[in-house]
């Protein structure tokens, strides 16, 4: 549509400007304010020009808070739930939309349910399971009797446990287990003609050979997006990995940022906490900007 | 190469029933076309015999054996797509060679048979392209060649040239009929263009409604179509078709205004006939010529080696097609002869053949209303 509205257009692009100096200006204060020193950021007002100490407060913040480590531990548990669920929602929506099986849609409903229960919601329960994978396994043993009459018949006592606190699998695996993706894919897969099934069921390729060769590749743009969306989401996390994270081996960047922020009667020092804080946006920043050009067409979904 | 034989195949989804029982045996080698309009069950029928969809009803055999309950990969056919149904991602050699790969056959060996397919279909320059960047013919030659590489029993065709332009479905026509030529596979055509049908088969089958109308070859299926479904589907412009009823002294038509003094009919007096006659075998007369038909000219169609004239015959559309070089003004009066051999005769009712004339030798004499 071409159209020539030249009060309509200076407009719109003055509302677009004002959306992006309302995004950006925090990011530039939190800049500037990494690169002053202690007596400038705590100046009222603070002062808006740079100032020099910019290198030495990363530096300061990066030894302070050990975010080495933590950055890694944040993008192993960021890319290992990216990768978690781009994989799990890729095989849950391929039984949905390819296989007839009873219980089908009830499968369905419950996975769509669980939209409805976030992380948050379900954090106790989930907590118990970690702390202990095993657990609900016990219980129902438990219940149902069997424990004792394993203990009465063998002599044995059942006490199952696996933990999965302070461990990788303890961080990712819970905060891979939604819905969203399985719907992404869902949509995608229903817009795959099935003359493309068809064609790969005359060519002798058996459900998983179609899956590998054909959905997969077919659905790169998806994987790119929700993998971005997910890498993102899961470096963001807080309370999980504050939660299951007792030992600072396992911590990661954003939890750890809360060590730079000064204590009441500590010094206030703002400016290294600022100073973190771009440090641990910068990976997701990265991120997006890389995968930007795929996540764009994944979303919108019509690949020409 | 291989037969293929259907036994009382039927059809359900859900509720309708959407083929009703067919019978039919194809010859190893031969080239088969089942010719239908749309929704006649006819693609239904040979996704059943592909294996992509289930026979509710029936048996389906190739080579004797009876292949209900096997997948499409175990029956030895290939099948080619309305739309093609390439692998979007995949390069034209990719897409070739995909059946290869998938039964593990080394990497060597199968660059060397998409080469050879390649070569056969004139697509050597086009194999690092993908499907997105050829035009609509090339697309339809690699649909053809990932058929043609697994050197299948049965080639399977589901409307494959209906995408095409008009020109480019000539062309690709008379490839594909080359290539059964070449590689005498028994193959399977459908498709609703009866030029496209009677072209490339050796036999017809004309489906209507989810039945087998009629199986013959091209040319008897043309020259005497077993029902009124037929007769006015087969052929173009279509057959006439002219409503009457047995009287003891021939047919009277179009409401009594008409007679056709037949002589045999051997039918009862009173029932219900439908006369039919293709517009190839109406002659033109000059008006008011004995045993003529007296018609009004409605509209003439010019198609370069003959002409349409579609005349008024009281009332019921009627037309002809002639190579002669007339160009009668629409209003004026012409006359209409035919000779009683090229009638044909339907019941009203059934809409089976009535084969009045089963002994008769043509008769130069023109009959008469």
């Amino acid at each position: 549509m071409v159209e020539r509205t030249p009060f309509l257009n200076f407009f719109t692009h003055i509302i677009l400007f004002a959306g992006f100096v309302f995004c950006v200006a925090p990011f530039v204060i939190v800049a500037i304010a990494a690169s002053h020193n202690l007596k400038d950021v705590n100046d009222v007002p603070m002062s808006l020009l740079p100032g020099s100490d910019f290198w030495v407060n990363i530096k300061t913040a990066w030894t302070t808070a050990d975010l080495g480590p933590k950055l890694l531990n944040s993008f192993i548990m960021a890319a290992g739930v990216a990768a978690g669920k781009v994989i799990i929602s890729a095989l849950t929506a391929f039984s949905i939309v390819y296989f007839r099986y009873p219980g089908r849609t009830l499968i369905f409903w419950l996975i769509f349910i669980t939209l409805m229960l976030p992380l948050e919601v379900r954090i106790v329960p989930t907590y118990a399971v970690v702390a202990n994978v095993l657990e609900p396994y016990q219980t129902i043993m438990d219940v149902t009797g069997l424990s004792w009459l394993i203990e009465k018949v063998s002599g044995v006592h059942v006490a199952l446990n696996l933990g999965m606190l302070n461990s990788y699998p303890g961080l990712i695996l819970p905060l891979i287990a939604t819905a969203t993706g399985t719907f992404l894919y869902r949509q995608f897969f229903l817009t795959v003609p099935d003359e493309l099934t068809e064609a790969a069921r005359m060519d002798a390729a058996g459900p998983l050979r179609f899956f590998i060769d054909i959905l997969l590749p077919l659905s790169r743009n998806n994987m790119a997006a929700l993998g971005t969306i997910m890498f993102l989401w899961a470096w963001n996390q807080y309370l999980w990995p504050l939660l299951i994270t007792t030992d600072q081996s396992h911590a990661t960047a954003v939890t750890e940022l809360k060590q730079l922020i000064p204590n009441v009667g500590g010094a206030p020092e703002w400016h290294i906490a600022m100073a973190g804080t771009l440090i641990v946006m910068l990976p997701p920043l990265i991120v997006v900007v890389l995968m930007q050009r795929w996540f764009v067409r994944g979303l919108i979904a019509t690949e020409k | 190469m291989a037969s293929i034989t259907i036994r009382g195949v039927k059809k359900n989804y859900a509720k309708t029933q959407v083929v009703h029982g067919v019978d039919l045996d194809f010859a190893s080698g031969e080239f088969v076309v089942i010719l239908g309009p749309s929704g006649c069950g006819k693609s239904t029928l040979l996704r059943m015999i592909a294996g992509l969809e289930e026979i509710s009803d029936g048996t389906i055999a190739i080579d004797n054996t009876v292949v209900n309950k096997l997948e499409p990969r175990e029956r030895g056919c290939a099948m080619v797509f309305q739309n093609y149904a390439l692998y979007p991602h995949m390069s034209v050699a990719q897409n070739i060679g995909y059946s290869l790969k998938v039964a593990g056959v080394p990497s060597a060996e199968r660059t060397q048979r998409i080469q050879a397919v390649a070569r056969v279909l004139e697509l050597e320059h086009l194999l690092d392209r993908k499907p997105m960047a050829l035009s609509g013919g090339q697309r339809q030659r690699v649909a053809m060649g990932r058929a043609m590489i697994r050197e299948p029993k049965v080639f399977l065709f589901d409307e494959p040239l209906s995408n095409l332009d008009a020109k480019l479905r000539v062309q690709m026509r008379s490839e594909i009929r080359k290539l059964h030529r070449r590689l005498s596979a028994t193959s399977v055509f459908v498709t609703h263009d009866q030029v496209e049908a009677m072209t490339l088969a050796d036999r017809l089958v004309v489906m209507n409604g989810g039945r087998v109308e009629q199986v013959g070859t091209p040319a008897e299926v043309y020259s005497r179509p077993a029902s009124r479904f037929v007769a006015t589907f087969v052929g173009a412009p279509a057959m006439n078709m002219l409503e009457g009823e047995v009287t003891l002294d021939g047919i009277s038509l179009l409401g009594d205004s008409r007679k056709l003094n037949v002589s045999r009919t051997g039918l009862a007096v009173g029932s219900k006939v439908a006369v039919g006659i293709r517009p190839e075998a109406v002659r033109m007369a000059t008006p008011g010529t004995p045993g003529a038909l007296a018609a009004t000219v409605d509209l003439v169609e010019e198609l370069g080696a003959g002409r349409v004239i579609y005349v008024d015959l009281d009332g019921a559309p009627f037309s002809v097609v002639t190579s002669e070089i007339v160009h009668p003004e629409p209003g004026s009066a012409v006359g209409l002869q035919f000779a009683e051999s090229d009638l044909h005769f339907f019941s009203s009712e059934t809409g089976a053949r009535l084969d009045v004339f089963k002994a008769s030798v043509p008769e130069p004499a023109p009959a008469t209303l």
